[in-house]
Parts: structure tokens; C-alpha cells; sequence
């Protein structure tokens, strides 16, 4: 396939125009070893995606990498490795090998065309040269024989063609069809992956037991449009969390506490319908309109009732928490801008079922609410909400806060229990916690390319497994009367491809085939 | 109760890796014996012919031989590559059929170790390191020993038996871990079908690396470069072997193809999107790319015979690393090692 393009190239070589050299590059291109090669090195080019934490799939990873190895940091920002899979080099590989790959296809399916509508070639010569090569005799007439030939030829799905006292048959065109399925299918895959998905989209959201949210741009936490998406692609539903039920484990004694169930129930709302219950597992995401939820993260959510010193309510919602260990032991951000003479900002502890190390200090030891406890450090001052920029939610940037209880204030950290009440120092006012609440972090998608991907997949094993186990064969069946009125039947076939059982094919036919003419012989 | 059947299968386990470790010695043997034979062989078949040339006519017998039937026991370049494995196997079948009887009588131990484990686990027996280890190798003897109906490949016995040996001997030292219930995030019913179609290809692709290792050497000692291991006279050419090994690349690759495309399936339902290059997908990735590669290669003038062997063992070593270096130390949403 390639050795004679390579040759042309160089005889031609002085002359190459633009056209010339347009056509060179172009038959290298899609040539086999140019595929091989490409193939090959898209393998390696992934490898650095697999050493270096992927923005994409990993994001804290690479803030921490980035913190942590500066220097060589700066050198993979220029190779792109953190985006290895959108880099100007990993996709300048995947291109070419499928520009190739189409370069190839398309002239093998012209060609594959023409071939299905072509005639089986002529018999060769001496049959005795070729595969599974074997002689019958029968007393039948060499007419007979072939037109009795090609008859269990055509049952056994071969097209033929009689040449003279010889029968030409090929069959198997299917595994070309097979390859040719499976090279495009792939190239489906990559548009659509590539173009479906770029009218998705991906948006994060934390709900609490007893909310709800709507599917709006301005409700998510944090939200990733594809490359062509507009507000349209957002369904108008809501999603309540009715309620949340993790089941722990509990006789298992190397696995206490282990979680071995997440169940969601949720009420959600399509609008202009009426309301319906559903449920979320991890395993089973929730379809809405065209739109998935995903169950991803859990935690607590505990409502604090902030009084200032009057006893007005100035703050009273649920805040949630970030699980730091597997019994859930969380942390907990609280800011409250206004309401009171200064600004607060609380960092809490949240232990599910509280113990006590020989420390002193205190932890989880179960993930549900067995008896739990929440502390506080309580800070006041600038809590910097006011500069513009966007704050994280779940950080307390202490740099303009001062401790009035903790570790390192006059009064100790404040400790509660669910309905315990406690005065906050300087007359501030009081902190209550009211109750615990579960939240869900809920993963909402839409993404378009899923069913043709899946389509194409399967176009993908399908063609796959046609082109690898489908024989593509050639079979002839030719007859030689002597002056006795013996007919001597000689049967060979050569193979097109990988071909395992070829030789038994000759044989069993040449048997059915004679079989067949002594019992219409006899009778 | 669950305590019991644990033991039961470590018991089971270790058994059937006393019981590989005899079968390992006799298929060793019996790549030792077939040297010994193999040097008499030629020195009786070399009346008039130079070793060498003998190993000359049996390349080119290779395509001659599938004409002829097979049959006699001697040397003759008619039909050399079949009846050099009858020599040995008319001559000296007794290690080697011990051998095998030993390994199949591990593997029944070693199946019921398996079994122990997921009934004491209430669920399938492959949901962390420990657990795929001792089913995937199961698996991988398993593969090699139902393929001897299809052909005889006894000769990678002690390729295959070692491999299954080491790895049950870390599995059970390094990856132990008691029994304890699934995650919500396994619980699915693309955790029986991806894994177990995930290991079984790699039987194939271990039995397809043996055959590509062997062929290597077969190739440097047919091209007159000198190899110590005179065994290699008795096993088949290395044109044979790359078919051989080429048909089970095959069956394997595309069990590896429908691992993927399962896990992209499991991966949306799980985590919500269906590809992300998350650490383990981009190894299933590499290795699929290198096994298309390989049956490229086998279509590539040039690529044919050593380098594709070579395209066949990277393909099996990416996958040991998989499992491996990539389970343990990569981060990933795959971190189901349970260590
Ligand atoms: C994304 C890149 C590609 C992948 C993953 C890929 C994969 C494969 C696989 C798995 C096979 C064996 C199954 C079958 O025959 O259908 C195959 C066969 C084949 N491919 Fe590709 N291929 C790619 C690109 C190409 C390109 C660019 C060409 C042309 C230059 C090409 C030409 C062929 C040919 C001729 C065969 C038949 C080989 C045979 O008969 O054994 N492929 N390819």
C-alpha cells in the first residue's frame, strides 16, 4: 500500500508543483505506517494526562501541584500538561490520525463498492497451488458437478460465477463492511462528543433537606456551559430535597459506619405540571425533561438562629458543611454581614456522634446523628464580603477578624448541642442551634452527544466484531472428465485476511459437495 | 458466618498456590526435558544435515505443513513445526501432562476460593485490589486452560502458572483486605459486567504476551542468532506463534473495547459523564490504542512478526501497570483498592 507511493514521491520528485506535493503529503498521510505511527503516539501523548492532575478532572490537585512544585509548574502551563487533553499537541495528533482515517476510508469504501458489484474473479490456473487444497472423483459429468457446485456454494452464502468447467465464489464481504463501519463510527464518536457536547451543560448545587432550587443560571453554585450553549438548553424544573436517608453500616465490625446507601427523595416540578416524587441513588441519577441530577456528595447542614442583643433573629438559615473525614466530622463557614454592631465570622466543628480523644480533643466516630456536638470560633471585624471580589463560601479569610472565643481569645470556644443557646462575648448578642439538617450536593447535566455517542459505540463493536470474526474467503470448484468418464473435482480457496478455518471450509464442503452427487448419482 | 467462608477461601487460595508452585517445577521440567530431546532430535535428524539447516527447512515447512496431514513422530522437513510437538509429546508427556493435571486441579481450588470469597461477601468477588487479583488471575488460568481444546499452548504453562503465582502471592500479602460492604458508588450492576469482561480479556491478552514472547525468541533462533534454549527447536515457528497469538489479541481486544464503552456507560450513571479522562480511563485509553496499534501493525508492511510481538507484550505490561502502579499510587475517582 505505501512502498509505491514512496517510490512515485521520489521519481517525480524535481517536478513536485504545489498539487505535487499537496498529493504527497496527502498519500503519507493516509498511508498505513502514517496511521500506525499517529495511533502509537496518541498512546504516549496521553500518559503525561495520567502523571500530572488534569484541571478538568482534578482541579485541587493542580492547586496544590502548582503550590507545591512552582518551578516545573510553570513549564507544564507552557506544554499545557494540565489540560493534556485539550492541548494544542494532543489534539493536533487526534486530528491528523482521523484526517487520515478518513483519507483512508473513503477511497476503501469506493472501492469496496465497486468490488461488491464485481464478478468473482476468473479460476485460477493450477488450483493445486492454493490453500486447503483436495480432490474428489464422481462418475457424475464435469456439468453436473459445477452447476451442482455452485448451487451449494450459493446456500452457503458465496456470490459465484462459472468460468468454463470451474465454479469462482467468494463470500465475506461483510468484513469489509465491518471495517469500514467501525473506522467511521469512530469518527462519529469524535463529532459527537465534539459537537454535542458543546450544547451542554454541567452545574453544581447544594440543597438542603426542606429547600428546593430551580434550574436557572443564577441558582447554581458553580455552573459550566458548553461551547454553544444559551439559556434555552435550561429545562425550567425545580428539585425539592424532601428528605435525605444514608444508611451506615452496623454489624460488620471491620466496616462500622461504612455508608452502604444514599437515597434522595426529592419532589420535582416541570413547569406548567403538576408535582411528582422521585428518588436519587448514587448509581441512579434523576431524568428531568432531557436533563440529569447526580447524586454526589453529602453532608450537614446545621441551622444556627443568630439574636442580637435585643433578641431580634438578624440570621437564621442552614449552612453547609465540608465532611474533612469519613464519620463526617465537618467544617462549618459562617459570616453574618449585618444584623449586628460588627461584623461575625464563625468557623465551626461539626461531630455527628461526638467522642473525646485522650487529648482532649474532639471527634467523629460515627457518621450519623448519634450526638452531636458543634463548636465555634467566633471572630469579628472586616469580613471582607464589600471589595468585589467573589469570596469562597466555605473559607474564612481571617486577616481583617479578630478572635473574641477560641483558642486564642479571653472567652473559650463556644459548644453546642441542638437546642442549646449561648451568648456570644462583647454583648453582642446569642447563638442558637436550632437544628441539623442534611444537604445533598446534586451534579445537574445536559448533555446532548450521550445517545449518538452510545449509538456510535455500538456501531463501533459492532462493525468490530464483523471484521475480526467474519471469513472473508475465496472458493473454487473446478471439474476434469478423463476419457474413462471419471470426473476428478478439485477444490481450493485462498484467504483474504485472517482466515483460521480455512482449510477445514475446503474440506467440508468437498465432502458435502461429492456426498451430494453420489447420492443424485445413485438414485 | 461471613468469617467462615473468608477463611474457607484463604484456605482454598493457599492451597491452589502450594499446588501451582508443583505445577510450575513439572511445566519447568518439562521445558528442560524437551531441551535434552530436542538436542537428540536434531542429532538424529542431521544425518547429512547441519542443525542449522534443519532449523532452515522447518521456517520453511511452516507453510508447507498445513497441506500435509500430520502423523509420524520423526523429524522430517515435510512436516516439521507439527511433529516436532509430537515428538515431544509421544517422547516425554509425562511432566507435562502432570503439570497440566496439577494446574487444573489449582484452578478447581483456586475457583472455589473465588466462590468462598463472594459468598462471604454476599456479592461478586471483585471489588478491590485483593479481590480482583485473586479473581483475575482465575481467570487468566482458566482462559489457558480451556484454549487447549482449540490448540495446544501447554507450552506457555509455566509462563502462565508463574505469572498467576506472583500475583496471587502479592495479592494475598500486600493487597489483603477483610471483607466490608460496597460503596453506593459499586453498587451497580456495570460492576459485574465491566470488571469481569475487563479481566477476562486480560487472560487472553496474558496468553496472546506469552505466545509474543516466545515468538521473539523463536524469531532470533530462526535467524541464526545464537539462543541457549534449545526447547525452542520443539515449539512451533514463530510465524505460527504470531497467528496463534494475533487470534487471542483479537478476542481480547474486543472484550477491551466493550470494557470501555461499559465503563463510559457506568461512568454516567455514577459520576454523572461518561468520559473525563480520570486517571483509569486514560490507562483503559492507552491500552486500547496500543492493541488497535498492534492489529495495525500485523496490516502494515514492515510492522509484521517482531515488532508487532513487541506492540502485543507492551500492550500486556501497560495492563499489569494498570492494575498495579496505577491502582495504587495514581489519584483517581477509581480509588476502589480498599487499601
Ligand atoms: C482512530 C484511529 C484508528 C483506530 C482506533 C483504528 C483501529 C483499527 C482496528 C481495531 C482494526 C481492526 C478491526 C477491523 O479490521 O475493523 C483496524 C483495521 C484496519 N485499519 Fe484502522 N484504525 C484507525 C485508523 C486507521 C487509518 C488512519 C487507516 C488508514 C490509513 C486504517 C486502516 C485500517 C485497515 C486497512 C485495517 C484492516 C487491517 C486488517 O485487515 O487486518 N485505520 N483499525
Amino acid at each position: 500500500m505505501d512502498a509505491p507511493v514512496a517510490q512515485q514521491g521520489k521519481i517525480q520528485q524535481p517536478k513536485l508543483g504545489f498539487v505535487g506535493y499537496a498529493r504527497f503529503f496527502w498519500r503519507q498521510l493516509t498511508s498505513m505506517r502514517t496511521a500506525l505511527f499517529l495511533l502509537l503516539l496518541l498512546a504516549v501523548a496521553a500518559i503525561p494526562g495520567s502523571l500530572v492532575p488534569q484541571i478538568s478532572s482534578d482541579p485541587n490537585g493542580v492547586i496544590a501541584y502548582r503550590r507545591n512544585n512552582p518551578d516545573s509548574a510553570a513549564i507544564l502551563d507552557f506544554f499545557q500538561v494540565f489540560n493534556t487533553f485539550t492541548s494544542v499537541w494532543f489534539s493536533a495528533i487526534y486530528l491528523l490520525l482521523f484526517i487520515s482515517l478518513v483519507g483512508c476510508v473513503l477511497p476503501r469504501t469506493k472501492h469496496h463498492f465497486d468490488a461488491l458489484r464485481a464478478r468473482p474473479p476468473k479460476t485460477p490456473a493450477r488450483l493445486s497451488r492454493l490453500e486447503g487444497f483436495t480432490t474428489r472423483t464422481t462418475k457424475a459429468d464435469a456439468a453436473t458437478v459445477v452447476e451442482s457446485a455452485r448451487r451449494l456454494l450459493r446456500s452457503q452464502r458465496y456470490r459465484t460465477e462459472i468460468y468454463g468447467d470451474s465454479v469462482s465464489a467468494e463470500r465475506g464481504y461483510l468484513r469489509e463492511t465491518g471495517n469500514l463501519v467501525f473506522h467511521s463510527a469512530l469518527v462519529g464518536v469524535l463529532l459527537a462528543v465534539g459537537l454535542g457536547g458543546g450544547f451542554g451543560y454541567t452545574g453544581q448545587r447544594v440543597v438542603v433537606e426542606g429547600y428546593a432550587f430551580s434550574n436557572s443560571l443564577a441558582s447554581y453554585d458553580s455552573f459550566n456551559p458548553g461551547r454553544f450553549f444559551t439559556d434555552d438548553a435550561l429545562e425550567p424544573f425545580t428539585i425539592a430535597l424532601d428528605s435525605f436517608k444514608p444508611i451506615y453500616e452496623q454489624s460488620n465490625r471491620k466496616a462500622i459506619g461504612q455508608a452502604v446507601d444514599y437515597t434522595a427523595y426529592v419532589t420535582t416540578t416541570m413547569k406548567g405540571e403538576s408535582a411528582q416524587t422521585a428518588r436519587i441513588k448514587v448509581n441512579e441519577p434523576l431524568s428531568v425533561g432531557g436533563t440529569n441530577a447526580y447524586l454526589l456528595g453529602n453532608g450537614y447542614a446545621p441551622v444556627l438562629t443568630v439574636r442580637d442583643a435585643e433578641d431580634n433573629v438578624v440570621w437564621s438559615q442552614p449552612t453547609a458543611c465540608l465532611p474533612f473525614d469519613a464519620n463526617l466530622g465537618s467544617t462549618c463557614v459562617i459570616k453574618i454581614p449585618d444584623g449586628l454592631d460588627q461584623q461575625i465570622g464563625m468557623l465551626g466543628f461539626l461531630y455527628p456522634t461526638t467522642g473525646t480523644l485522650n487529648s482532649g480533643a474532639l471527634v467523629s466516630v460515627y457518621p450519623d446523628l448519634v450526638a452531636p456536638t458543634l463548636t465555634l470560633e467566633v471572630y469579628q471585624g472586616d469580613l471582607g464580603l464589600d471589595n468585589g471580589q467573589g469570596t469562597n463560601a466555605y473559607a474564612l479569610n481571617t486577616d481583617s477578624l479578630q478572635q473574641i472565643a477560641g483558642r486564642t481569645s479571653d472567652a473559650e470556644t463556644v459548644r453546642l448541642n441542638p437546642g442549646d443557646r449561648v451568648d456570644l462575648p462583647n454583648g453582642l448578642g446569642s447563638v442558637e442551634l436550632a437544628s441539623i439538617p442534611r444537604f445533598v450536593s446534586l451534579d445537574v447535566h445536559h448533555d446532548p452527544s450521550q445517545l449518538p455517542v452510545l449509538i456510535f459505540a455500538i456501531l463501533v463493536v459492532a462493525g468490530l466484531v464483523t471484521s475480526l470474526f467474519v471469513p472473508r474467503r475465496r472458493m473454487w470448484v473446478s471439474a476434469r472428465t478423463d476419457k474413462s468418464g471419471t470426473t476428478t473435482i478439485e477444490y481450493a480457496a485462498l484467504a483474504r485476511g485472517d482466515d483460521p478455518n480455512l482449510e477445514t471450509a475446503v474440506s467440508e464442503f468437498a465432502d458435502k459437495h461429492s456426498q451430494q452427487l453420489t447420492v443424485r448419482v445413485d438414485s | 458466618m461471613t468469617e467462615t467462608f473468608v477463611s474457607y477461601s484463604l484456605i482454598a487460595v493457599y492451597s491452589a498456590m502450594a499446588i501451582y508452585t508443583l505445577a510450575f517445577v513439572m511445566f519447568a521440567i518439562d521445558l528442560a526435558r524437551r531441551s535434552a530431546e530436542s538436542s537428540d532430535a536434531a542429532a538424529a535428524a542431521s544425518t547429512g544435515l547441519s542443525s542449522a539447516s534443519v532449523r532452515a527447512t522447518t521456517v520453511m515447512a511452516a507453510s508447507a505443513a498445513r497441506s500435509s496431514s500430520a502423523g509420524t513422530t520423526t523429524l522430517t522437513a515435510d512436516d516439521a513445526p507439527r511433529t516436532a510437538t509430537d515428538a515431544v509429546r509421544a517422547t516425554s508427556p509425562k511432566y507435562l501432562r502432570l503439570a497440566m493435571a496439577l494446574t487444573v486441579i489449582a484452578w478447581v481450588l483456586h475457583v472455589s476460593a473465588v466462590v468462598f470469597r463472594g459468598v462471604a461477601a454476599n456479592r461478586v468477588p471483585w471489588a478491590n485490589m485483593f479481590e480482583f487479583t485473586l479473581t483475575a488471575t482465575a481467570l487468566i488460568v482458566g482462559v489457558f486452560l480451556v484454549v487447549q481444546f482449540w490448540q495446544d499452548l501447554r507450552f506457555l504453562g509455566s509462563f502462565i502458572v508463574g505469572f498467576a503465582l506472583l500475583a496471587l502471592g502479592v495479592g494475598t500479602s500486600s493487597f489483603y483486605v477483610d471483607v466490608v460492604p460496597l460503596p453506593p458508588a459499586l453498587q451497580s450492576a456495570w460492576l459485574v459486567i465491566h470488571v469481569f469482561v475487563a479481566s477476562l480479556s486480560t487472560g487472553f491478552f496474558a496468553l496472546a504476551a506469552g505466545l509474543s514472547i516466545v515468538q521473539l525468541m523463536q524469531a532470533r533462533r530462526e535467524a541464526g542468532k545464537a539462543v541457549k534454549l534449545r526447547f525452542l527447536d520443539t515449539l512451533p515457528p514463530a510465524e505460527r506463534l504470531e497467528t496463534l497469538a494475533y487470534r487471542l489479541t483479537v478476542v481480547g481486544f474486543v472484550m477491551w473495547t466493550f470494557t470501555l464503552i461499559a465503563g463510559a456507560v457506568w461512568a454516567e450513571r455514577a459520576w454523572g459523564r461518561y468520559w473525563g479522562w480520570d486517571t483509569k480511563e486514560v490507562w483503559t485509553f492507552i491500552i486500547w490504542t496500543i492493541f488497535a496499534g498492534y492489529i495495525h501493525a500485523r496490516a502494515t508492511r514492515g510492522w509484521r512478526g517482531s515488532r508487532s510481538a513487541w506492540l502485543a507484550i507492551v500492550g500486556f505490561a501497560a495492563i499489569v501497570f494498570n492494575f498495579t502502579v496505577v491502582n495504587l499510587f495514581f489519584k483517581g475517582l477509581h480509588a476502589y483498592s480498599g487499601l
